[in-house]
């Protein structure tokens, strides 16, 4: 017999959702994942000027507020001709890479670890640990981890004024120079957060961490300490006793923008990565399929310069606010683990060449990419020139069009803008989980999400199956974003 | 009015709801400092029934707290909202539906704040609309008891909490987690009245200043020796569309994230405390201008006065400040006479 369980509101993920499960003889057979919010951030934009998208892209989310700056000023400077001085690549980097650093930390700690600690595991041999580690709001882990966190922020302070919804980042650099004295600020702020990754989330050297290069490298790292040797190790334990390489199957294709620019190169290359390699992206393949999602459209899916964002409640067999973004045709999964593997990283490859992606290879690759990306920071502090210009500046033509493309945490992001008359004549924004989180597309392809929560295990009696949490939250969503 | 100052031992309840917002407010908050955010609360003895982001439970467990809060079998002492309240389409409430209960989340919001002993709009948005609230306003967004400036909002303008206050308004896009922690933590001592609030119903202790109390360009203000691009050093009020000198916080006298403030960002307070601010009538880094003269001045400033002092200043500006003005670096430090080269 099928059931069906509704699971929500769904906490510890960014904004709200909820999971609608058909369950037969203790496993999930299909999912329809509902986002149950419209703001409507495209419409307000329509027919502003041009730069003020600045203040409002922003807004569209608290958790990828920098991301969604990033992705406006590439399409403004797009369609205004303007390139970052080095200086300004630097700031903008170090600027973005401190948001998403610190959204894996809170993605790791507080959204994702948590779940743990949950009654339903009380016999496993680590749960004393986990619960003394893990408890939401109680455990020593967010107790260490938030003002570490809070002290890494001050990148942001210095950098961006503030954050969430900072200013700085414009088409042609960064607002904010550094002065020599302020450098020397980076680099203590990175050492004092480097202390702690070290001592509390690796146990270990970043440069161990960034030097491993297969699963086998990985495992006998794990087995140099006892599994309480820093909150990468525990997780490790967990997931081989949990066996979470198991749970929330990836669909096979993996999509990356690309992230962190510099001297026109990047740090983690843009490109599709499936059986095994990586070609290259084409985003003129993107479209947007709007047959299961609350709006009113024309017929088949639309590109995103042309798109449009109607709302309309009461379409038939729409169940979400999200639409379904596809690259020809295709459902992709965005996020650190797509970034890790269209990039090529040995263990990262490796590690899905053994299992495929799932709950336990997004949470590797997100961990990972944390030395990864703070190495990376500690690099372009020490590269700013105080001198030289963080920014050019420069007109926006009244005719003119752009696309910006980045990588937030959770994944792609893209903006497409295009002006006339000197004014925003169309802005569409597809989000990461826009992608990962994408109701059924009119060939009746169910997203992402939809397809790594079927065959999950659901045990006697659950109301709110813990696979499904592992599952949902291993995306790191943000539904904020998602319903823009 | 004054509150009974609670009792120690039990712990002030506080239930946290997200709706038409980015979720930034409560992301500033796991900013707080010195001390962090867990510590903070438990200083406040407040107990976190849930909250959206950092609680365990979710489901059925939420829904049910929420019924037991809606008909009276739980007590609690401090909802917050965080995000506007979504009304549309057509005043159904449908942009926004809670999940797993079928029903719109003003709805809830409406049940939950009638049983709350304070209300508290976390944000500019959940206060007055906000940012959601821009544009043409499709989704109906409004504040707990504004609707940008006019009174009313999802509760209306005669609403009162169990303790005899209006929706607190923390205003602000996001909050500084200062703002928020401070007020909870005298409400939870017994300490928190009408006195308290200003005209919009926000904390004075932040809305007693001005963003321009603390700039660091306040020199530059005097002189009226005015930036001219994003990232020059001068002040930002007469080319770059700043209104620190109206706008009512303290963002200049805190840190923010440790360093900052959207001034020392080197771009223009937007007076995102202010109902209205998402749709300023002009672009946000440009400064609205009649015949020269800046149309929004200084709070409390006459007009005369203003175009008399900032001729004057103008005329005496010092070299050091007109060219490190129009620089995005400092080129010209001040000179001791004292000290003979």
């Amino acid at each position: 017999m099928t059931t069906r369980l509704i699971v929500g509101p769904f906490n510890r993920v960014e904004g709200d959702l909820e999971v609608k499960l058909d369950i037969r003889d203790g496993r999930v057979t299909q999912a329809q994942v509902v986002s149950p919010l419209y703001r409507g951030f495209e419409r307000i934009l329509a027919s502003k000027p041009p730069l003020d998208a600045l203040v409002y892209a922003p807004r569209i989310c608290g958790i990828c507020s920098v991301s969604q700056s990033v992705a406006a000023a590439k399409s403004l400077a797009a369609a205004m001709g303007l390139s970052m001085p080095a200086n300004g690549e630097l700031a903008v980097n170090l600027i973005h890479a401190t948001e998403n650093v610190a959204d894996h930390l809170t993605h790791f700690y507080l959204f994702f670890m948590p779940d743990f600690a949950r009654e339903v595991y009380r016999n496993e041999s680590w749960h004393e640990d986990a619960l003394d580690r893990f408890t939401a709001m109680q455990g020593t882990a967010a107790r260490d981890m938030l003002p570490a966190r809070a002290q890494f922020m001050h990148v942001l302070g210095l950098l961006a004024g503030k954050w969430p919804h900072t200013l700085t980042v414009q088409p042609g650099g960064s607002t904010r120079s550094v002065s020599a004295g302020e450098t020397a600020r980076l680099a203590a702020i990175l050492a004092a957060f480097r202390a702690f990754l070290e001592r509390h989330l690796f146990g270990d050297k970043l440069e161990r961490i960034a030097g491993l290069s297969s699963a086998q490298e990985l495992s006998a790292w794990a087995a140099e300490k006892p599994a309480t040797g820093g909150d990468f190790r525990r997780f490790l334990h967990y997931a081989q006793s949990l066996d979470l390489p198991s749970l929330g199957p990836s669909a096979g294709h993996f999509m990356s923008f690309g992230s962190y620019q510099e001297g026109g190169s990047w740090m983690f290359q843009p490109g599709v990565f499936a059986e095994g390699e990586t070609r290259p992206l084409d985003p003129g393949l993107i479209a947007e399929d709007l047959s299961h999602a609350w709006y009113a459209a024309p017929d088949g899916p639309q590109a995103p310069f042309t798109g449009e964002t109607r709302p309309d409640a009461d379409r038939q067999d729409a169940y979400s606010w999200c639409k379904a973004p596809r690259l020809g045709g295709r459902v992709m999964e965005v996020g650190a683990l797509a970034r890790q593997l269209v990039d090529g990283h040995p263990m990262i490859r490796d590690l899905v060449s053994a299992s495929g992606g799932n709950v336990y290879t997004r949470v590797v690759a997100r961990v990972t990419e944390i030395a990864l990306v703070v190495m990376a920071m500690e690099r372009w502090a020490a590269d700013l020139v105080p001198e030289q210009p963080f920014i050019v500046h420069g007109r926006m033509p009244d005719e003119a069009e752009g696309i910006g493309l980045t990588e937030a945490a959770r994944g792609s992001l893209g903006h497409w803008l295009r002006v006339e008359k000197g004014r925003i004549a169309n802005y569409q924004i597809i989000a990461p989980t826009t992608w990962n989180f994408s109701p059924r597309d009119e060939t009746g392809v169910p997203g992402a999400l939809e397809q790594a929560l079927a065959g999950a295990p659901v045990r006697a009696g659950e109301t709110e199956p813990v696979a499904v949490q592992h599952i949902v939250r291993s995306f790191d969503p943000c539904l904020v974003c998602t319903v823009h | 009015m004054s509150a009974p100052r609670p009792d120690r031992a039990a712990p002030v309840r506080l239930f946290w709801i997200q709706s038409g917002g980015c979720g930034g407010c409560s992301l500033s908050l796991l900013g707080a400092e010195a001390p962090d955010l867990v510590t903070v609360l438990e200083a406040a003895n407040i107990e976190v029934l849930w909250h959206p982001s950092l609680s365990v439970s979710s489901g059925a467990s939420v829904i049910g707290m929420m019924e037991r809060i809606r008909d009276g079998e739980e007590p609690l002492d401090i909802l917050c909202l965080e995000g506007s309240v979504m009304r549309g389409p057509n005043g159904t409430g449908r942009f926004h539906m809670m999940a797993g209960t079928g029903k719109p989340v003003m709805a809830w919001i409406e049940a939950l704040a009638k049983k709350a002993r304070y209300v508290i709009a976390v944000g500019s948005c959940a206060a007055f609309g906000g940012i959601t609230a821009a544009g043409s306003n499709e989704p109906e967004a409004c504040g707990l008891a504004y609707d940008g400036r006019k009174p009313g909002g999802l509760l209306g303008p005669e609403f009162r909490s169990g303790a005899g206050l209006p929706v607190i308004n923390v205003a602000g896009c996001p909050i500084h987690p200062g703002w928020l922690t401070e007020t909870l933590h005298q409400i939870s001592s017994g300490r928190f009245s009408q006195k308290d609030i200003d005209e919009w119903e926000r904390p004075l202790s932040y809305t007693t200043h001005l963003v321009h109390h603390g700039c660091a360009r306040n020199e530059f203000y005097e002189f009226k020796a005015s930036a001219e691009r994003l990232c020059d050093l001068g002040c930002m009020m007469e080319n770059l569309g700043c209104k620190g000198t109206q706008a009512r916080a303290d963002c200049n006298m805190r840190s923010w994230n440790g360093a900052g403030s959207c001034l020392d960002g080197n771009y223009p307070c937007i007076n995102c405390t202010a109902p209205g601010f998402e749709e300023p009538g002009h672009g946000f880094t440009e400064t609205p201008k009649i015949s020269g003269i800046p149309v929004g001045l200084p709070t409390d400033m006459p007009k005369a006065w203003f175009v008399a002092l900032a001729s004057l200043s103008k005329a005496a500006t010092p070299k050091r400040l007109k060219e490190n003005a129009v620089a995005d670096h400092f080129r010209r430090p001040p000179v001791d006479k004292q000290k003979k080269s």
